[in-house]
């Protein structure tokens, strides 16, 4: 086995450790966000679609790397946008309620 | 090492270390967001940085930098569309979809890869990159189809319930039996000619899709919660894959994070709803071949309330524990539940809300509805949290929830024994908002309908919320 390989496994076994470490001190509540966020991590493999696509110098390749970009960036910026759009909503006190009494101190 | 490279390196760290960091902060709402965004920063320095790497490296062909820029401009539009636009109950099959395109890119980039080596160099290919080029590509694949057809299921365009068809086990054996070969073959003879092993790994490929979509179908929409988490820990484990084949540690990193968050997810679920990860893949109840009645004092006479009742008992309680369900979502009467907990706590009702951990269609689905509703999270408790208030609770409100309700949990011999529940038959009183006395998931009758404390109030959660509402207001 390779030296570059056991280091990649030696990061690969601590990182999940670190993985299930900080992940199990994720409340329920907000389990759908983190499984949420979690996927935008996962989006990532955009990195792995830039250098493929780049490489390319088929056609086969650069359907492949088309692919891999546009299946890629969406998993990065959907995840990031609908993650930040649900925790937006988790609030401490409901807000909607000092709305309209500000509208009505405005106007 | 050159200097340009260990930068690249330290930059992929930093990205890393701001995708712990961000899982971290999500340890508290007040937190959480902040804990997305830095995870957001670290994200585009990895991009960054590749990009980068690219450029200095040279000799890319203008054509593959428009095909980049075009595919990533697509993604993009459809990912920040998609997610701007869909509403919070539709939230799991967004989230599975985010899953499988993020399955499919980690297979494809193993596929370039291989497809590459293989042709290029026409020589030996180590273990080393063939191992985890084959199990990228089977995890890839089965994700990218399980979580389409998941997704699917989950919006309805396919049905929900279990689709059962003759030999899908002997489908599903036959399948296993041509990835297993197929990667025995493709590791045992890394050297043979290069079109065959493309072959074989094509059928591979076709064979891992095929099993996505077979392991999928035959499970039922109940058991959704635990095939997103499981599909999720996949991608990861996927990701973490094609990081190997292109030694990139960053994705291996981000990688091994999303798997363990996956697995601790499928985990938690499958301990919540008493079933084994294994049993839900084959079918279990849910297929509704094991689905006995099993009732505890069946035929126990069910009292009806109607909504004054039910309202004079909510508007003169003291403290209400509100139990939302999937019936709840289905109904979308979030925003109808939050104004009833309004108006109870203008009277002084203290209201809170107990969430059992499968309430909805994927992990946590309920607080998120419960939150757009304008529920502060200080009022969502979880579990074990509130499982001790409901002896000290007049009413519990028990809204399009069953099985998670039922009593006959704690006794052996029928088919949620065992589950964790929510200790709802301990309150003074309760009232169930159900629109029929139809079963739960598990196929059986729930004791907590039969009991005398109990009132049952027939309605859609919708309407039967807005008639609890106009009651109590007529109370004044």
């Amino acid at each position: 086995m390779s030296a570059d390989l056991m280091g990649d496994l030696s990061i690969f076994v601590l990182a999940l450790l670190v993985g299930f470490e900080v992940i199990s001190k994720v409340p329920a509540t907000l389990h759908t966000p983190l499984m949420s966020a979690a996927n935008s991590i996962h989006g990532v493999v955009l990195v792995g679609a830039i250098l493929i696509a780049t490489s390319a110098d088929t056609l086969f390749g650069y359907i492949l790397g088309f692919v891999a970009a546009a299946f890629a960036a969406m998993n990065v910026v959907g995840g990031y946008v609908v993650t930040d759009r649900m925790l937006g909503m988790f609030k401490k006190r409901p807000v909607a309620a000092e709305v309209p009494e500000q509208r009505e101190v405005n106007s | 090492m050159s200097g340009f490279d260990t930068a690249i390196r330290l930059v992929y760290l930093a990205a890393a270390t701001c995708f712990v960091l961000g899982l971290h902060l999500m340890n508290t709402p007040a937190t959480a967001r902040r804990g997305n965004q830095v995870s957001a920063v670290g994200m585009a320095a990895a991009i960054v940085a590749t990009l980068v790497v690219v450029m200095h490296g040279g000799g890319v062909k203008p054509v593959a930098w428009v095909v980049l820029v075009a595919g990533v401009a697509v993604g993009a539009v459809a990912g920040l569309f998609s997610a701007r636009r869909i509403a919070m109950t539709a939230m799991p099959q967004l989230v599975s979809l985010f899953n499988a395109v993020g399955g499919g890119a980690a297979a494809i980039v193993a596929i370039f890869d291989y497809v590459r080596l293989i042709q290029i160099l026409d020589r030996h290919l180590g273990s080393s990159v063939v191992v985890p080029t084959v199990l990228d590509v089977i995890i890839g694949a089965v994700t990218f189809a399980g979580s389409l057809i998941a997704s699917g299921k989950l919006q309805g365009t396919i049905s929900s319930s279990p689709i059962v068809f003759r030999g899908v086990r002997v489908a599903n054996i036959l399948l296993t039996a041509i990835m297993v070969a197929g990667a025995v073959f493709l590791i045992a003879f890394p050297s043979a000619t290069a079109s065959v092993n493309i072959v074989v790994l094509s059928a591979v490929l076709v064979a891992a899709l095929l099993f996505g979509v077979t392991m999928v179908l035959p499970i039922g929409g109940a058991d959704m919660p635990v095939v997103i988490s499981l599909l999720n820990a996949f991608t990861g484990t996927a990701v973490a894959m094609a990081g190997f084949v292109i030694d990139n540690s960053v994705l291996i990193i981000s990688g091994a994070l999303v798997g363990a968050s996956g697995a601790i997810l499928t985990k938690l679920m499958a301990d919540a709803m008493n079933r084994s990860i294994v049993n839900i893949i084959i079918g279990g109840f849910g297929t509704g071949d094991s689905a006995v009645v099993v009732g505890g004092p069946a035929g126990g006479t069910l009292r009806e309330v109607k909504a004054d009742d039910a309202a004079i008992q909510l508007a003169y309680a003291q403290k209400v524990i509100i139990v939302p369900g999937y019936g709840l979502a289905a109904a979308q009467a979030q925003h109808e539940v939050r104004e009833l907990a309004d108006l109870l706590e203008q009277r002084g009702v203290t209201v809170s809300y107990a969430i059992h951990p499968v309430a909805g269609r994927m992990p946590g689905h309920m607080n998120v509805l419960l939150a757009e509703a304008n529920v502060p999270y200080s009022q969502l408790r979880e579990m074990e949290e509130i499982n001790p208030d409901f002896a000290r609770t007049d009413v519990a409100l028990v809204i399009g929830a069953n099985d998670v309700t039922n009593p006959a949990a704690r006794r052996p011999g029928n088919p949620v024994s065992g589950m964790p529940i929510l200790d709802v038959d301990h309150a003074r009183s309760v009232i169930v908002i159900k629109r029929s006395m139809g079963h739960g998931y598990a196929g059986i009758d729930n004791d907590l309908y039969a009991d005398p404390k109990t009132g049952m109030y027939f309605a859609d959660a919708k309407k039967g919320l807005a008639e609890l509402s106009q009651s109590v207001k007529a109370l004044g």
